[in-house]
């Protein structure tokens, strides 16, 4: 049986780590909020973006010229995954559960025959990813949201995308990530990025709104195709940066979960140890006492 | 009279930068400024880098209250409203004539550098334009 000294070490050790736990969860729960607070405020952006694709790609209809990113190369041979994954660790299932869907997606594409690039953002993707994968990934990016997170870094990796994409270097792009539902709860989503979806609004959506009631037809300047080609990358930037900024709330989303779990582990542990360590201790007190008194009869 | 008011909104990705009615707005298109006044044909249009001009105070005896300095992005107009979406935004008064000045090099050596990679250097000439731009800006 351990001695009282181990005992109350061990009680100390996993007091110290409580409070670590538990200091990382106020953190976490903290950073959530501003986490959450920047993905409200990049949500109107992202909304009008939307709409204007969507009347975009209504006027231009299914004709020809349309630009790559939309229409995509009309092949289906080489995909590449996007992962995005966070820095660090010590957020519960937030990271394994991508990693492994991950995985699943990229079996099934090589099952299919398809050549499959893997491009990894943060580091524990590229860490769990490259054991299995290292020879088709090309390229990991880690540090990002340092402080905090910018647009010019979702802007920095669809930079990246286009040109990859106008050199002719896949011809679709997934992105894999954590989306934030709730404090506790992440989805894990496997977005097409290229060529990219046109969301499909009602018609009334895509005209404009007038004061007569009847719709009018938006007048673009330059045309449609040229405003498409700016608006297309752009949007991607957008998409991607929203990524971020969903994955980055889910992360403080899963750390706080999680570390409100060990919070409470260490606090079971605790009672655990101190009830050992007070019978211990009753049974020492006992022990003395009786080879006092038989010490005594001897005599 | 709420009717003859446009309702302008400039949006950058990380957040809602201004909504607010007003009089008018004068927007840097690419194909030559433009003015939104209530009424506007719908419309989307490219925007370069330059300044939008606000105008409020009533219809008759309205000036420019506000100037904000974009580095390009694209305009929604709509009878009562009018939307920017742009990349990055700040009011004239905030810009800092040494900032630019510096960005305007670092554009232009970077131009050099691009030599013969074509998406290199026309993303510094791109840039280069932002900077000259935003130098105007500061001195109008």
């Amino acid at each position: 049986m351990a001695s009282l000294k181990d005992l109350r070490v061990r009680i100390n050790s996993v007091k110290n780590t409580r409070k670590i736990t538990s200091a990382m969860k106020m953190v976490a729960a903290s950073k959530l909020r501003r986490a959450q607070e920047q993905a409200e405020a990049a949500r109107p952006y992202a909304e009008r973006m939307e709409r204007m694709l969507g009347s975009l790609a209504a006027a231009l209809g299914s004709a020809t010229g349309a630009p790559a990113l939309l229409s995509g190369t009309g092949k289906d041979d080489v995909h590449l995954v996007v992962v995005l994954t966070s820095d660090r660790g010590l957020c519960g299932g937030f990271n394994g559960s991508i990693v492994r869907g991950a995985r699943a997606h990229i079996r099934k594409l090589l099952a299919a025959g398809k050549t499959v690039k893997l491009l990894t953002l943060g580091r524990k993707g590229r860490d769990q990813l490259k054991g299995e994968f290292a020879p088709i990934m090309f390229k990991a990016v880690d540090g990002l949201g340092k402080p905090r997170l910018r647009f010019e870094e979702g802007a920095d990796v669809a930079r990246l995308l286009v040109d990859m994409y106008a050199a002719g270097e896949f011809d679709v792009a997934t992105l894999i990530y954590n989306r934030f539902k709730s404090a506790i709860v992440q989805e894990l989503t496997v977005q097409q990025l290229i060529p990219f979806p046109v969301p499909t609004l009602s018609a009334e959506q895509l005209s404009a709104p007038t004061s007569a009631g009847v719709p009018a037809v938006y007048e673009f300047e330059p045309d449609e195709t040229e405003i498409l080609a700016e608006l297309l990358p752009r949007n991607l930037a957008v998409q991607v940066f929203r990524a971020m900024l969903e994955s980055f709330a889910g992360e403080q989303g899963a750390r706080m979960a999680a570390m409100d779990n060990a919070t409470r582990n260490a606090g079971d542990m605790i009672n655990k140890l101190t009830l050992i360590y007070n019978r211990t201790r009753q049974a020492v007190i006992t022990r003395e006492m009786i080879e006092i008194v038989s010490g005594a009869e001897a005599v | 009279m709420a009717d003859s008011k446009v309702t302008f909104e400039l949006v950058a990705p990380e957040r809602l930068l201004v909504s607010a009615d007003v009089d008018m707005v004068v927007v840097p298109g690419t194909e030559g400024d433009f003015g939104v006044l209530p009424g506007h044909a719908p419309l989307i249009a490219a925007v370069r880098a330059g300044v939008i001009d606000i105008y409020e105070g009533g219809l008759e005896s309205k000036s420019i209250t506000q100037r904000i300095f974009v580095a390009g992005g694209v305009a929604e107009v709509t009878e009562t409203r009018c939307t920017v979406l742009a990349e990055q935004a700040a009011p004239v008064g905030d810009l800092k004539a040494a900032d630019a000045q510096a960005r305007l090099e670092a554009a232009r050596s970077r131009v050099t550098e691009a030599g013969a990679d074509e998406i290199a250097r026309d993303r510094a000439l791109k840039d280069v334009a932002i900077a000259e731009a935003m130098l105007a800006a500061i001195a109008a």
